[in-house]
């Protein structure tokens, strides 16, 4: 992200020095006059004059286009978003000629060469004037995004029925609301390659393709790798791959997602789903600490992508393909689904959630101080990090997490690629560096001074607890989602929900702490880890906590520092940021 | 009776002339360059001091020069945008991608009279701070492109070029860039692109005015060839002089490529608006008349794009009287000044000075889908309303002159073609449209009997119709292998 925006809302220590007063300039949008600012970011953040399609949505009214993208290079190629516009005379002396009534009087802008005809100007990269009158509903302003309109479907194929975008497509939306039914284009289509290979995770057809260029600029702007171009010219104008089936970089996939109609397809959506069937649910990207804000769309308890959604002080309106493509997980059919306990013939046999939960509470109020360890997940949420964190006090049981590193790359994958290092931090689950305790408790098993290991989320046997020290553990009580050998040698297994199954929050590398939303149900028994630890927190001290995540959430701000005055409520969906 | 004035085309066709530089200095040349770069500081009444080159700047203002590339905007107000407290370089591009139909008027200097052009060219570019300067040149003239870079070696040699200049300290460079053939390259940011390498895709203005955001997103002047051979004799002859030829606001002179049916096309060098549209095609110095036994239909006045002018038509053009009050004459197209104020007075335009003279022979049909067809593959294809509107446009006139025309195709040629100008990035909108419009207008009659006549051979014989399930017998067939 080249430089996004942070409206964060840390907690003001310090009255900070007033803001220089904004310049403002007026104009009249549809009628409506109103001061917008002079200067607005720019698609880097940067001020630049104030156009007049961001004045139009200041002004509440929104322009239609499909080239632009307020994060992306301005190209004024599609000319979907011509206004026609006029600005206040001025008299050969310089000075405005004024009505009858005193106001300005106003120049409709016409074509030089016919001043009968309105002219229309490209909303997107028009800087506004004083006085500038916008119309941007006006005979001539529909006039002109109708011709745009018809100029787009007279060679499009026309065939929503088979394409992925309908439902979420701007040519459709806009031929709804601006279009006409019948077309009077009698000629041949012009016909274009179909189904191209672009790279491995994108398919291309090219007669959809309105030729916006929001891929080619996002790729070679955002991503850096100027992989995209056009080729032949005119209507023939062709998207194309530099070189074929090689457009592979990790963030091809939101050139699908900028793609204001169905040329650009994923590989792995294609034909999978109807949009219009998918329920919409806001959460995070779990693949690495960046912690990316999508939306997963699920239908019937199955998840079927995961796309970015804005946030402009964590990922923009991006996110990679390596995040976007980790979901299958989720639904793998090996998921751990079963409560089992390990009974005193070294059988596993399956218990309720209340016999797990009464027999995990009876090992740990059994267990003598320091006989106990916990080793934690950066992939549990705040919520079951703060829970954890009280079953670990109230055992004084030596604690830590696992480090999971990975390469970092220039614009959104964090080298740490755990969801939630920081929530290990800041709930006081493991020091800066994970994996300081580990030797120790590895070492606290060898020796038999610790009996009991709880461990959420890991396979410690990776991590230097092999299956040896596992067996000789008393008590080996896990929660996992998937299958591991740690798993494998639990005394007791309490299955857990993937993020998309239950709600919670992260705080991501940067400490912007967000929250994430249910959308799909966890497989037979598994829980979320948060509802069957509050049980457990209650068995084993008597404290009864808040059976629901907002009230477990505000409990665990009044608790840890790190999140005071901070509301589950209050958390919006971009999150907050923390000290971390 | 006009005779063709020779300013530009003094020497190039003269028998023995070289375009090499012993010839061209023994005619003269690289004498003004020399006076230019001797200029002194001028004191203005007003006490203001202008630098050597500032005055300069103010005579190529005071000439009246207009740019004889398209436009016809004042040479002297474009080089005074020239954002030149940015601290970034300035530089100067030549447009020598010639290539509007029926324009063959800068190839004649590029081939026969190089330094002409370079001279001009250091001038220009001296006047402007300008070190580091290019010709971009249409990728279709190799050998002109040859000749320049002869030409420039031999100019650096003789010491007109490169490190200090005559001994004045003064450093300029200049390139010869070849195009690769595409008529966008002659738009002047399309040019501005391809010269960075990259696609001509016309840029949007704003903000990318080349005066502030051009090459290199440097402030940028870019010159027709005839416009830069111009500034040379501005500076030999002075403004006041220069001024003199052609008539007010229409100075110096002007070569008129004049093609079609006449007995002698050609291009002729005249004083703008001292010869009228009548005399260029008749008078026996210039076209010569039309062909025996035809009569004059129409006039393509200022290059393929420009509207066409109808035999007969007349207009209402301004006119200042003795008393110096302006009233309204009617003049018949003949009688139109060849110039750049009249043709726009009569709603169309000198353009790149291109006539093309259409007799009764032709068809104005026809010759539309002609024109459509070169906008139709020359359409960059960047923006939504040519991309499309260009090609359906070809294909629509191909249609009509391939007996699958309609009557509703006059109206229907008048909705696409409205539906493009004035909505684009670059002024190809308009080249695209306006032959498509005033064609269809002035011989309204023409398109609406073939069209008739189509659908009448239509009903006779029903099922013969192509045009809605082949694509390849349209326009767009013979496109799509390029």
């Amino acid at each position: 992200m080249s430089a996004p925006a942070a409206p964060s809302t840390p907690p003001a220590p310090a009255p900070a020095p007033a803001a220089p007063p904004v310049e403002t300039m007026t104009v009249t949008v549809n009628g409506k006059t109103l001061q917008v600012p002079k200067t607005m970011p720019d698609w880097q953040g940067k001020p630049a004059p104030t156009t007049m399609l961001q004045a139009a949505k200041i002004a509440g009214v929104d322009i239609p286009h499909y080239c632009y993208h307020d994060k992306l290079p301005v190209a004024g190629n599609c000319r979907m978003c011509l206004v026609e516009f006029g600005t206040p005379m001025v008299g050969p002396d310089r000075k405005p000629v004024l009505n009858e009534d005193g106001t300005p009087k106003i120049a409709k802008s016409v074509l030089p060469y016919e001043p009968g005809t309105p002219r229309g100007a490209i909303a997107c990269a028009t800087p506004i004037s004083p006085g500038m009158e916008i119309y941007a509903n006006s005979k001539a302003t529909e006039q002109m995004r109708e011709s745009v309109l018809e100029s787009l479907l007279i060679n499009h194929p026309l065939d929503c029925p088979i394409c992925d975008q309908a439902g979420e497509c701007k040519l459709q939306e806009y031929s709804v609301q601006h279009g006409k039914a019948g077309s009077q284009f009698v000629e041949a289509k012009v016909h274009k390659p179909k189904a191209v290979d672009l790279g491995p995770r994108i398919v291309l057809d090219d007669e959809r393709c309105i030729l916006c260029t929001r891929c080619i600029r996002f790729t070679r702007d955002i991503a850096g790798d100027d992989a995209l171009g056009i080729v032949n010219r005119g209507s023939y104008n062709t998207i194309s791959a530099f070189e074929p089936g090689k457009f592979d970089n990790n963030y091809t996939l939101n050139t699908v997602d900028l793609c204001p109609v169905g040329a650009l397809t994923s590989k792995d959506f294609r034909f999978k789903m109807r949009v219009w069937f998918l329920k919409e649910t806001k959460s995070l990207c779990t693949s690495c600490g960046t912690g990316c804000n999508i939306t997963i769309g699920s239908r019937e308890g199955v998840i079927h992508r995961y796309e970015p959604r804005e946030n402009d002080a964590v990922n923009g309106p991006w996110m990679c393909d390596s995040g976007r493509l980790n979901y299958r997980w989720v639904g793998r059919a090996d998921r751990l689904k079963q409560v089992l306990r390990t009974a005193a013939d070294g059988t596993r046999q399956p218990v309720s959630w209340n016999t797990a939960i009464e027999s995990a509470a009876l090992i740990l109020t059994h267990s003598p101080q320091g006989s106990v360890a916990f080793v934690v997940s950066g992939r549990q949420t705040n919520e079951e990090l703060f829970l954890l964190k009280k079953l670990a006090t109230h055992t004084g049981a030596m604690t830590d997490a696992v480090a999971r590193d990975g390469e970092p790359d220039r614009l959104l994958v964090s080298e740490d690629r755990n969801p939630n290092s920081n929530g290990v931090r800041l709930t006081g689950m493991a020091f800066t560096e994970f994996g300081f305790n580990l030797t120790k408790i590895a070492d606290g098993i060898a020796q038999g001074r610790i009996k009991t290991l709880v461990v959420f989320g890991e396979d410690v046997t990776r991590v230097g607890i092999g299956s040896e020290l596992l067996a000789k553990l008393d008590a080996l009580i896990v929660s996992d989602i998937l299958p591991n050998a740690t798993t494998a040698a639990a005394t007791l297994l309490l299955p857990g929900a993937a993020h998309a199954e239950k709600r919670g929050t992260f705080v991501n590398v940067k400490g912007r702490l967000q929250k994430f939303h249910k959308a799909v149900e966890a497989p037979g028994e598994a829980r979320a880890e948060w509802e069957f630890l509050h049980e457990l927190v209650h068995s084993l001290t008597g404290h009864n906590g808040y059976r629901t995540i907002e009230g477990l959430f505000n409990q665990m701000a009044a608790e840890v520092p790190a999140f005071a005055g901070l509301e589950w409520a209050k958390v919006g969906d971009t999150g907050v940021t923390v000290q971390i | 009776m006009p005779e063709p004035f020779k300013l530009i085309l003094k020497n190039l066709d003269e028998p023995g002339y070289t375009p090499d530089i012993g010839c061209y200095q023994r005619q003269g040349g690289y004498e003004a360059l020399k006076r230019a770069l001797a200029m002194p500081a001028r004191d203005l009444p007003d006490g203001k001091k202008l630098s050597p080159q500032e005055a300069l700047r103010e005579d190529v203002k005071a000439s009246g020069l207009r740019g004889r590339g398209g436009a016809g905007f004042s040479a002297g107000l474009k080089w005074s945008f020239v954002d030149r407290r940015s601290g970034k370089p300035i530089y100067l591009i030549c447009n020598a991608d010639e290539s509007e139909p029926g324009t063959f008027k800068d190839r004649q200097i590029l081939h026969k009279d190089p330094h002409q052009l370079i001279e001009g060219m250091i001038i220009s570019c001296w006047a402007n701070d300008v070190k580091l300067a290019y010709i971009y040149i249409r990728g279709e003239m190799p050998h002109a492109a040859k000749l320049l870079n002869q030409a420039l070696k031999e100019a650096r040699a003789a010491g007109f070029l490169g490190k200090n200049i005559l001994g004045t300290g003064y450093d300029l460079e200049i390139h010869v860039h070849r195009g690769a053939g595409a008529y966008i390259c002659g738009e002047e940011t399309g040019l501005i692109e391809s010269l960075e390498g990259k696609r001509a895709y016309p840029r949007i203005k704003p903000p990318y005015f080349p005066a502030v955001l051009g090459l290199y997103m440097c402030p940028t002047i870019v010159n027709n060839v005839e416009t830069l051979c111009h500034v040379k004799h501005i500076v030999l002859m002075g403004p006041t002089e220069y001024a003199k030829l052609g008539t007010p606001n229409n100075t110096g002179t002007r070569i008129v490529s004049l093609s079609g049916d006449v007995q002698k096309p050609g291009y002729y060098e005249i004083q703008v608006g001292r010869v009228t549209l009548g005399e260029l095609i008749f008078d026996p110095n210039l076209g010569g008349g039309l062909k025996p036994g035809r009569s004059l239909k129409a006039i393509i006045p200022g290059g393929s794009s420009s509207k066409v002018l109808k035999a007969g038509e007349v207009f209402k053009l301004n006119r200042k009287g003795a008393d110096g009050q302006m009233t309204k004459v009617d003049v018949p197209m003949l009688d139109l000044p060849y110039d750049f104020d009249s043709l726009q007075q009569a709603g169309t335009m000198s353009g790149s000075s291109a006539v093309i003279v259409l007799d009764d022979s032709r068809s104005m049909v026809q010759t539309l889908g002609n024109l459509s067809e070169f906008y139709a593959h020359e359409s960059c294809g960047q923006c939504t309303p040519c991309r499309e509107g260009a090609l359906w446009l070809s294909k629509a006139t191909h249609r009509l002159s391939h007996g699958e025309g309609r009557k509703a195709d006059a109206d229907y040629l008048t909705h696409i073609a409205q539906n493009i100008q004035g909505r684009t990035i670059c002024a190809f909108g308009e080249a695209a449209s306006w032959p498509v419009l005033s064609f269809v207008k002035k011989f309204r009659d023409e398109f609406e009997a073939q069209g008739a006549a189509d659908e009448a051979a239509q009903a006779k014989s029903p099922g013969t119709s192509s045009h809605k399930s082949s694509d390849s017998r349209s326009a767009a067939g013979s496109l799509q292998t390029h």
